[in-house]
């Protein structure tokens, strides 16, 4: 069998779902349909799905709990990569489509502008996340991997904050994502005040 | 700029290539529905494929007696872009929303208010304002405070010449304007994201001076809904939330009057709201735009340098020797 079980075979699906987005901002790029102001359509829609999938991410934990399926634990760090990939592209289109020749702004932006400092950080928080989210530094860092790994509800956080900092008046999106946020993280404090739910054990039970 | 002797070009020469483009796709459409029809299948239910849901652009060429470049020939924004990326709450707050929900505006018949600090007052209709008035054509710069900017070749008459006939008082120190209020035709105003109407104001030198453009058409046509239909304020080198759109009421005022976007954050948005690369908006920098002009395919070299008053410094920044610019933003 290609695959060694269902879910397995559902990531090759997961990946691609994920990429899809990414794919349609390169089509789009590329036969000129993201209208009349297109690098700030590449903003915000690199933006959004950074977003989503931040909190996508987030969720999982909840999700186990809710509907004890808990191989979905086997998507999060998929979902958490890709989460990294959007900001990092979002990042990328902001210093060398948007700003271009001015790219060397940044350093003045990041100092000055909130809403950049914010979404600056978030990046940052996220590259270590990123380079321990193998195996092997899994079990290198133990306890300690999940301590860092909370760092990614402060990330969620400051990338709602950068949203919601660089909107003029209606502020009803943002708002959407900060309850979204403030639902898991509550969600997050009821798993944890249930010992008898130990992360650790049904993570070494499926051997990930 | 030769404010004095314009250049007189005939109207093909300033209608911008996607105007005839999009003729071009109505004649399809046109053609299109005969050919349903000569096939038995042009019901009602069979044309809304063609009708798009947006608010019909206006076809009507606008006689235009003369024609100024004030934007120093810079490539203009496409038609299509200029009606498309628009920013009036009034419709919704998303750029898209003003082309996509403004199609039940009515702009005719149009009336307006002149109230105030001046020796004629009261309601005139649209007709009754521009009944002598020839249209100019003028490109300007228009400069948003979101940092992107296009160039719009305005059809209109200098406020100045309309202000004039009221007779303003010598106590008329400011004029202030607002926009019309129609829940049923504007579905913006069900949310109150702003503190509607929307009100702008300007102080009267300012009014009066040459630059400061009433509009009543963009690219030789009427205005489109989106853009401010049938009346709009264009002061080029202020940030464009000072072009009040829409205009229903023209007030002569002894004092500095409320204005939306300041009553919202005064902070953010100064009553003069001249453009100024030295004064960042607090939240975001202003040194630099993105300028808006061409096609989907052109990512990139879109970035420019803001200059002060957006350029036409020689021919405004005389209004402001003195002031502290920095604190009068």
């Amino acid at each position: 069998m290609l695959f060694r079980d269902r879910i397995a075979a559902t990531k090759p699906l997961v990946f691609a779902l994920c990429l899809l987005p990414f794919a349609h901002l390169v089509w789009d790029a590329m036969h000129g349909t993201l209208g009349p102001d297109p690098v700030a359509q590449l903003e915000h829609r690199s933006g959004d799905w950074a977003l989503r999938l931040l909190l996508a991410t987030l969720a999982i934990t909840p999700l186990r709990k809710l509907t004890g399926w808990h191989k979905l634990i086997r998507f999060r760090r998929m979902l958490g990569l890709f989460a990294f990939f959007y900001v990092s592209v979002h990042l990328l289109i902001y210093l060398f489509v948007d700003l271009g020749g001015y790219w060397a702004d940044i350093f003045e932006q990041i100092a000055k502008k909130p809403y950049i400092t914010v979404g600056f950080a978030a990046w940052l928080l996220l590259i270590p996340l990123a380079l321990t989210s193998t195996q092997a530094m899994m079990r290198r860092l133990g306890r300690n991997w999940q301590r860092l790994h909370r760092v990614a509800y402060l990330i969620a956080l400051l990338g709602v904050l950068h949203y919601f900092w660089l909107v003029k008046a209606d502020h009803r999106e943002p708002a959407l994502y900060l309850c979204t946020w403030i639902v898991l993280m509550l969600a997050r404090l009821r798993v944890r005040s249930r010992p008898a739910d130990e992360p650790r054990r049904v993570a070494a039970r499926l051997k990930i | 700029m030769r404010r004095d002797q314009p250049t007189h070009l005939p109207q093909s020469c300033i209608t911008p290539e996607p105007v005839y483009r999009r003729r071009r796709e109505l004649l399809q459409l046109l053609g299109l529905g005969a050919a349903a029809l000569a096939a038995g299948c042009g019901s009602e239910a069979a044309a809304p494929q063609a009708a798009a849901p947006e608010a019909k652009l206006p076809d009507k060429s606008l006689a235009v007696a003369s024609h100024v470049d004030d934007a120093n020939g810079e490539a203009q924004t496409t038609y299509a872009d200029a009606t498309h990326y628009n920013n009036f709450y009034e419709f919704g707050t998303n750029k898209s929303d003003p082309a996509a929900h403004s199609a039940r505006f009515v702009a005719h018949p149009w009336s307006v208010e002149i109230a105030g600090l001046a020796e004629k007052t009261g309601r005139f209709t649209l007709e009754d304002i521009l009944k002598g008035q020839a249209l100019e054509e003028r490109v300007y710069r228009m400069r948003c405070v979101e940092a992107w900017s296009m160039v719009i070749p305005w059809a209109g008459f200098p406020l100045a010449d309309l202000l004039k006939r009221f007779k303003p008082l010598a106590s008329a120190k400011y004029v202030a304007f607002t926009t019309v209020e129609r829940p049923a035709q504007m579905p913006g105003l069900a949310y109150p994201i702003l503190d509607w109407p929307y009100r702008e104001g300007l102080r009267i030198d300012e009014a009066m001076h040459s630059l400061t453009l009433l509009a009543v058409g963009m690219y030789g046509r009427e205005l489109p809904n989106q853009n401010g239909a049938p009346l709009r304020l264009v002061v080029p080198w202020k940030y464009g939330f000072k072009g009040i759109k829409s205009i229903v009421k023209i007030e002569f005022v002894e004092r500095q009057p409320r204005t939306t976007w300041n009553l919202m954050a005064a902070d953010e948005y100064g009553f003069y709201a001249n453009v100024n690369p030295a004064v960042d908006h607090p939240r975001w920098s202003q040194k630099t735009e993105r300028r808006i002009a061409g096609t989907g395919f052109n990512l990139f070299g879109n970035r420019i340098e803001t200059l002060p008053f957006n350029g036409y410094a020689e021919q405004v920044a005389h209004l402001y020797a003195g002031m502290d610019l920095r604190k009068n933003f």
